[in-house]
């Protein structure tokens, strides 16, 4: 099995037309993902590659029955698209746009926890959700990953990469791979994934890539605790970062006392989720717990 | 993007959050100019992104213009812990009857805006909350729904404030909820918020950090500049297009992905290095934002080695490995390169590489391999 995306996944991509949205489009579908549709107000009746375009949500799930958005517009864009996706019924949406305003988040995250409490929003700011051998919705290389029993969540992109590659160095697979995304307000938190990953009877073991700022982290570990048999490793990048400054991610800051890579350290390690201090080590660590 | 104090005071103003009068100055003429225009006692306010301006003696009182004269002297040029002040404010002087705290946060964990109010102001609020956590009233507002004026009442009542300004703060709180939403700020804080000796209520300092992510629809905003408060690489690289934060080392690092250039700069520290600093080239960065980035990079005298950490997604290795070979042909650096190139066409990249024969430029196949070779390069 695999979660979030995988081989009943009916994807329809917003921003399809564009050209980063047509690359990775055609590159999702190349690897074998269901892309259905896609929306472009105006250009409703023209194609990609033989993708039928829809002007939108709601025409493009009544006509191709589409269950899963991928949001690429531009960022001014973004929220409006994520809430139509939602409005029109679909199910799971998939943000990559970065930079949108974190208010259009916020208000986002709470119209659907309110409205459509049933739809997964995954990101914004994230490389999507790749199931390797199942399903690719993102911008996430799948070249670099194969099937296999360890689940991710991250919230960088490269740094998933990364990660990814150091493990599959060593010889392991993944039921998948999920960017949460690097913004103030993720529609989707390590909670939300690292849940799917426990019930998910294919993955044994759960990386968690995390990093300074907000307290997702933080909030994962004590959850962990609770609820979670499965083995967690997690890793946190921005030991170093200085206070005060945002490192690339509009999310990760440390204001004052709050948000350090160390607290967050802490937090995992005294719930018992062993930390790697460098990529390489979390794949060392990997090894230990599930054996070669 | 944080703002200056008189910044987030005229932002008060534009929505009716009650502010003293005063005006910007960058030089002294300028300053006594704006105190004769606004009357004495004036005070004359050093204008930085720094805490404990008035410990530093940039905040002075002015009884005449001979007195603003001496102190805009002083204050313009002074440093503040490391900031210099290129600009004073003087606002009119306030009778001041008492002092409290009023802020609103972005709350991430709770998704939604927090407020907090207090009686105890002009004193570190961190420090309140330690010693005396009761002392704050707080509460958030549901974003769908907005700051009501029962929000106002029961802040005001919780944080003990006295009969007669409960109504004028509530309102105050209105204005700044409304000022937060419709500037789109992450953080607004007003310390001291002060009753005056006339029981009117007004915002003496104001602390003010903007979304940069929403400054496409904030014209006004986007062109709020605070020349002193970025440095000569940090500038360099805003007008380029890069993600570039300065820190205080002598190894430069360039990598795509702002979660895995964090991870880099952890790992160059664990081998005893010290980065000098954080630049994300982006995903899908086309060989003359590399040569642009080297650029940056080499323009910090500090440093003495830079490393290359690519793990490629979107971004090429072989366009990553042209800029390389660019900007050796274009800036001739002086110092050692570690190169490391992984991921989407790496071998290309790396073929790239070795055959341009650059001078002091070694390779790694590994994050840590390289981190290990970059932190002996800097050394020699």
């Amino acid at each position: 099995m695999s979660i979030i995306v995988g081989k009943d996944t009916k994807l329809c991509v917003s921003g399809i037309t564009g050209s980063e949205g047509t690359f990775h489009t055609l590159n999702n579908k190349n690897y074998g993902t269901d892309v259905v549709s896609g929306v472009t107000p105006g250009k409703g009746g023209q194609d990609v590659d033989g993708i039928p375009v829809f002007n939108t949500f709601h025409n493009a799930v009544g006509e191709t029955g589409a269950n899963t958005a991928m949001i690429f517009v531009p960022p001014p864009f973004a929220a409006d698209s994520i809430l139509e996706a939602a409005d029109a019924g679909i199910e799971t949406v998939i943000c990559i746009t970065e930079g949108i305003p974190a208010h259009d988040e916020l208000r986002v995250y709470n119209f659907l926890k309110s409205a459509h409490p049933s739809v997964r929003l995954i990101g914004p700011n994230c490389p999507g959700v790749l199931s390797p051998g199942k399903a690719n919705v993102g911008i996430i290389p799948a070249a670099f990953f194969k099937e296999g029993n360890v689940g991710v969540v991250s919230r960088s992109g490269t740094l998933t990469y990364q990660i990814g590659n150091e493990l599959a160095q060593r010889g392991f697979g993944n039921s998948s791979i999920v960017g949460i995304g690097g913004d103030p307000v993720p529609g989707s938190s390590f909670i939300d994934v690292i849940a799917l990953f426990q019930d998910d009877p294919e993955t044994e073991l759960i990386v968690m890539s995390g990093e300074i700022g907000g307290s997702a982290e933080e909030e994962a570990a004590d959850y962990i605790k609770a609820n979670v048999t499965k083995p967690v490793v997690g890793y946190i990048a921005g030991v170093t970062a200085p206070p005060g400054k945002t490192m690339g991610h509009a999310g990760a800051i440390v204001s004052g006392s709050s948000g350090s890579a160390a607290a967050k350290i802490e937090a995992l390690e005294g719930n018992g989720v062993r930390v790697g201090r460098t990529p390489t080590e979390v794949a060392d660590i990997a090894i230990e717990v599930l054996g070669k | 993007m944080d703002l200056l104090e008189y910044q987030g005071k005229q932002l008060f103003a534009r929505h009716g959050v009650p502010v003293p009068a005063g005006k910007p100055a960058t030089t002294v003429d300028e300053a006594v100019a704006a105190a004769q225009e606004i009357g004495f006692p004036c005070v004359v306010k050093a204008q930085v992104l720094i805490g404990g301006r008035g410990k530093a003696g940039g905040i002075k009182v002015a009884k005449d213009a001979d007195e603003a004269r001496e102190h805009a002297t002083a204050i313009l040029g002074m440093d503040i812990k490391g900031h210099t002040v290129h600009e004073v404010w003087i606002e009119e002087a306030s009778d001041i009857a008492e002092e409290y705290y009023a802020s609103i946060v972005f709350d991430r964990a709770a998704k939604a805006p927090l407020f907090m109010l207090s009686t105890q102001g002009g004193m570190d609020i961190e420090e309140v909350a330690e010693s005396d956590p009761t002392a704050i009233a707080r509460l958030h507002v549901d974003p769908l729904l907005g700051f009501q004026a029962f929000h106002g009442r029961r802040l005001a009542y919780e944080a003990g404030l006295p009969a007669d300004v409960i109504r004028p703060v509530g309102a105050l709180l209105a204005k700044l909820y409304e000022a937060f939403t419709a500037e789109e700020a992450m953080l607004v804080e007003v310390n001291p918020l002060t009753v005056l000796s006339d029981r009117s209520v007004k915002a003496l300092d104001a602390k003010v950090t903007l979304d940069g992510n929403s400054l496409f629809r904030h014209a006004d905003n986007a062109a709020l500049r605070n020349v002193g408060a970025e440095d000569e690489q940090e500038q360099m690289a805003k007008e380029r297009g890069l993600t570039y934060v300065k820190l205080d080392g002598d190894i430069g690092i360039l990598g795509n992905g702002a979660g895995l250039v964090m991870s880099t700069l952890d790992v160059v520290s664990q081998f005893g290095g010290k980065p000098a600093n954080f630049l994300d080239a982006g995903g899908g960065s086309k060989a003359e934002a590399i040569t642009s980035a080297v650029e940056v990079i080499l323009s910090d005298p500090k440093v003495k080695a830079v490393l290359f950490n690519i793990f490629g997604g979107i971004t090429r290795c072989d366009e990553v490995a042209n800029g390389l070979v660019e900007a050796f042909k274009q800036l001739n650096p002086q110092v050692p390169f570690v190169v490391r190139l992984d991921g989407t066409n790496d071998v290309e990249g790396r073929r790239i590489v070795a055959e341009a024969n650059l001078p002091n430029v070694q390779t790694a196949s590994t994050m840590n391999e390289a981190a290990e070779k970059v932190v002996e390069a800097a050394k020699s």
